[in-house]
């Protein structure tokens, strides 16, 4: 039985299609999700993915949070389903208050589009569990205001509870240093929420899903998930 | 009612636009100053006093117009708009 993994698409999301693909690709049955739409369709797991939502008027994120389609994230977040947050997805999350903290303006102030490479820190989530602690993985970024920052009390809270899933490092594993892409404070890429079924990131797993591409590490967090499904013989949430 | 809120980044958030600008007035000369970009939005609430528009929106203010994790706003009543 193949399960349903949503795919938002708000006016202005461009990476939807790759999150489809890359669903299909794992053997889950992609099913895409208008904003307008406050039914996920019995997914089992839903992904917010990358883009420019509509039109990243007055802040990334802020005007797709308040959605119907956004409005039925937080119920099936609430409820436990996971929930990964791609990019633009990320600062979607973090404006619904999904996930704590914002992602403001590269500190370069540029845009940038380049691979990075990320530690995982975390495998105790549904996008994680296929890595192991301390792999590091190459993913692009593709994104002008992906500089995490919270204030330091959050920050502490995260590491202490093991919430920071990625963290941006250089290929051989080293501290990124100054070659951050954005800045973020403690080179944080991504991080979930106090339950972790809710997972951001602003690197594109979705992106490095062929070697034609360049790498096929983003393959792991969507084959965690279809494992996850294999493993627990999904209960869609939210349907009794 | 009209109000009108402006949101700016707050005190210790860095503000890439803000010292993106400081360098180029200093291009231009402008050699002390000290720059923060924000936003400004003019509301026009329908009916109520002045005491109900600040505090509508104050509320529109801190959900949606601004993040209060990364900024802060501040608002200011007119008259009423006459046409």
């Amino acid at each position: 039985v193949s399960e349903r993994v949503a795919v938002l698409a708000f006016p202005g999301s461009c990476d939807d299609r790759d999150a489809l693909r890359a669903v299909a690709l794992v053997g889950a049955e992609p099913v895409r999700v208008w904003h307008a739409d406050d039914d996920l369709s019995g997914a089992a797991a839903v992904i917010v993915p990358g883009g420019f939502s509509y039109g990243d008027y007055l802040r990334p994120g802020a005007l797709a949070a308040l959605s119907p389609a956004m409005a039925a994230v937080r119920e099936f977040a609430a409820e436990g389903g996971p929930v990964l947050g791609i990019c633009n997805g990320f600062q979607v999350l973090c404006e619904a208050h999904l996930l704590p903290g914002a992602l403001t303006r590269n500190s370069s102030l540029e845009f940038r589009c380049v691979p990075t490479w990320l530690r995982v820190e975390s495998v105790d989530t549904v996008f994680t569990s296929g890595c192991e602690l301390g792999d590091v993985l190459e993913v692009p970024v593709s994104h002008g205001e992906g500089r995490f920052v919270a204030d330091e009390e959050t920050l502490s809270l995260l590491e202490r509870e093991q919430r920071v899933a990625f963290r941006y490092v250089r290929r051989d594993g080293s501290p990124v240093g100054d070659q951050s892409p954005n800045g973020s404070m403690r080179d944080i890429a991504g991080i979930v929420n106090e339950r972790r079924n809710v997972l951001g990131m602003m690197p594109h797993p979705e992106r490095a899903c062929e070697p034609l591409l360049g790498s096929e590490d983003g393959m792991r967090l969507f084959a965690s998930v279809a494992t996850s499904f294999a493993r627990n013989g999904v209960v869609p949430v939210g349907v009794s | 009612v009209k109000v009108t809120v402006t949101v700016r980044p707050r005190a210790g958030i860095l503000d890439p636009q803000g010292e993106a600008l400081r360098r180029s007035l200093q291009g231009l000369g402008y050699a002390a100053v000290d720059v923060r970009a924000g936003k400004v939005f003019d509301l026009e609430l329908e009916g109520g006093d002045e005491t109900e528009a600040l505090r509508v929106a104050g509320r529109i203010a801190e959900q949606v117009l601004s993040n209060p994790l990364i900024e802060e706003f501040e608002l200011q009543a007119h008259e009423p708009v006459r046409s």
